[in-house]
């Protein structure tokens, strides 16, 4: 069979972020916002500490696919010390590149390892899988929940 | 059965998915359509189309005995003792509904019961879950044996005299188990209760005899059979449809109207308010006759030899759990089963690469989900035209994305 089209959506760094997420956790005292997938049941908890307009810690928690968890981690990279402005830019931008649509060059390099699940684009029923973490960090951000 | 003609019925069978031959193994979801399914649906738009029960002109009478016909079709199909005993509705979800709605709605009080499994989809467990509430009934569950099996002492616990409605199940459609409906039906009488069988995934897969089974009502949609979505089938013994009145009004079901008062059509009529699903219904008589043509003895010979494949092809990896009976004796046509560290999702993903369709997720099952203690699993299902072919395309594919992830 064609693995190959496996290694375009799981590559490399998804599968290593999936095994060894970054900022995996909870913090006390910080509140927590969990959105879960509903076809699939998968959970997942963002929370967002802001120190002086910018983000000062950042963890997540709950179980999910490849996609959800790797998503989840390397949002956490890409998220940590923003300021909440350009985080929810961030989060913007990344929500337009996993469903095809073009976006800035500036921003693809800002979310680095993240810009990689671009990909996900041609696999549409797992759009859902890599927005989850990053639909919580912006409803903890305190923006509207599409 | 001559498996390369069966399969040439079915047009989609010979597609590609994602650059590879079409594997379908979600039967469970829903079956695939023979040609004669969309010819039946197609000849009737081109050739028959008119409403029924109205009009006096010849197209009409025909396209109401078209109708009318696949009624007693499926009356003939689950062997109900008169045509009235049966009436279509959407689906599944729609009979089931109905039942909570009129029978439930019209004779629970509160503090009466209602039994469900613990198998059972959210289709057979919301509408008696919501009218308990309503009724200030309580809701009690049937709990499972160690291999997925209805647990009989359970059962005699949770079915009292206080019980009103026993709601089950025919068939699992994520343990591939077969309750026990007759023995379930002697139970529920005993305290008086009804049953109410939910049979989406029973009558593809083997013959339903509703006498037999002694079930007061019994649900089914036609999509899980050959036929098209969008409609389903409720059964019910005359005497208790006698007994009720009908939750929806308009056209159809009535047979006379003033301002002040409405006299209903007789049964069953009355419960087929407004223009029904015409097209689905023909749609159904010809995925009856198809299944008829073929027999269940053969359907059920081939399905067989896929489960055990697909069984004990499953149970040779060890890191392989199957939910449900190990046996195939035991065994319907429908597999759950999830794969040591990777997410159903993933598994799914991959398959799909292969041109393998199966399911992932919680199957509209998700209090079944907690009792595994898995959020969620994948799921391959059989049907007599799925080849030991689309099988062994599974397992291989099943291994080199094993192969991938566990790298
Ligand atoms: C056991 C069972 N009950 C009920 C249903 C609901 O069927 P439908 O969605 O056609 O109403 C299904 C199928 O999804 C099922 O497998």
């Amino acid at each position: 069979m064609s693995l190959l089209k496996l290694n375009d959506l799981y590559k490399t760094v998804i599968l290593e972020h999936a095994r060894a997420p970054h900022h995996y956790g909870q913090l006390a005292d910080v509140p927590a916002t969990t959105l879960n997938n509903p076809t699939c049941g998968d959970v997942i908890t963002v929370q967002v500490q802001v120190t002086a307009e910018k983000i000062s810690r950042i963890r997540f928690s709950g179980q999910g696919c490849t996609i959800s968890q790797a998503s989840a981690s390397v949002m956490t990279d890409v998220l940590s010390g923003q300021s909440v402005e350009q985080a929810q830019r961030l989060i913007q931008a990344f929500s337009k590149l996993v469903i095809g649509e073009k976006v800035a060059e500036q921003w693809t390099k800002q979310l680095g390892e993240a810009a990689v699940l671009g990909s996900v684009a041609e696999f549409p029923t797992r759009i859902r899988c890599a927005t989850l973490a990053w639909h919580a960090a912006a409803q903890a951000l305190g923006e509207i929940d599409e | 059965m001559n498996i390369s003609e069966r399969r040439a019925d079915f047009p989609i069978l010979n597609t590609q998915m994602n650059g590879e031959p079409l594997t379908y193994l979600d039967n469970a979801a829903t079956t695939q359509k023979p040609q004669a399914v969309i010819d039946a649906i197609s000849q009737y738009y081109l050739h028959d189309n008119a409403n029924v029960h109205r009009g006096v002109y010849s197209l009409a009478a025909r396209a109401t005995d078209q109708y009318e016909a696949v009624r007693d079709q499926v009356a003939a199909f689950i062997h109900a003792p008169q045509r009235e005993s049966v009436f279509f509705t959407r689906s599944t979800t729609d009979s089931l509904n109905w039942v909570a709605q009129t029978y439930g709605e019209q004779n629970l009080q509160a503090g009466d019961e209602i039994v469900v499994t613990a198998l059972e989809h959210h289709s057979n467990l919301v509408p008696w879950q919501q009218l308990a509430q309503r009724k200030q009934a309580q809701l009690k569950v049937i709990q499972l044996t160690s291999t997925g099996e209805l647990d009989w002492a359970s059962a005699q616990q949770q079915i009292t005299d206080r019980t009103k409605i026993v709601a089950v199940a025919h068939c699992s459609n994520v343990l591939g188990v077969t309750c026990p409906i007759q023995k379930l039906a002697r139970l529920a009488h005993q305290h008086g209760a009804i049953i109410v069988v939910d049979g989406a995934q029973a009558v593809a897969h083997q013959p339903v005899n509703v006498q037999t089974l002694d079930a007061d009502f019994y649900a089914f949609s036609g999509h899980k059979l050959l036929g098209p979505t969008g409609v389903g089938v409720l059964y019910g013994k005359l005497a208790l449809l006698q007994t009720l009145t009908p939750a929806q009004f308009g056209g159809e079901m009535i047979s006379n109207v003033t301002w002040e008062h409405t006299e209903f059509a007789p049964i069953p009529q009355r419960f087929e308010a407004g223009t029904p699903n015409i097209s689905g219904v023909i749609g159904l008589g010809a995925a009856l006759t198809y299944i008829q043509q073929l027999g269940f003895a053969a359907i059920q010979t081939q399905e067989r030899q896929l489960t055990a494949q697909l069984l004990n092809g499953l149970l040779t990896f060890p890191d392989v759990t199957v939910y449900g009976p190990q046996q195939v004796a035991q065994h319907g046509p429908v597999v759950a089963f999830n794969v040591d560290g990777i997410h159903p999702h993933d598994v799914a993903t991959g398959l799909d690469l292969a041109g393998v369709a199966v399911r992932a997720g919680h199957h509209c099952a998700q209090p079944l989900m907690q009792v595994l203690q898995v959020p969620t699993t994948v799921r391959a299902s059989v049907q007599f035209y799925n080849s030991a072919a689309d099988i062994a395309r599974f397992l291989a594919a099943l291994q080199a994305v094993k192969e991938f992830f566990q790298q």
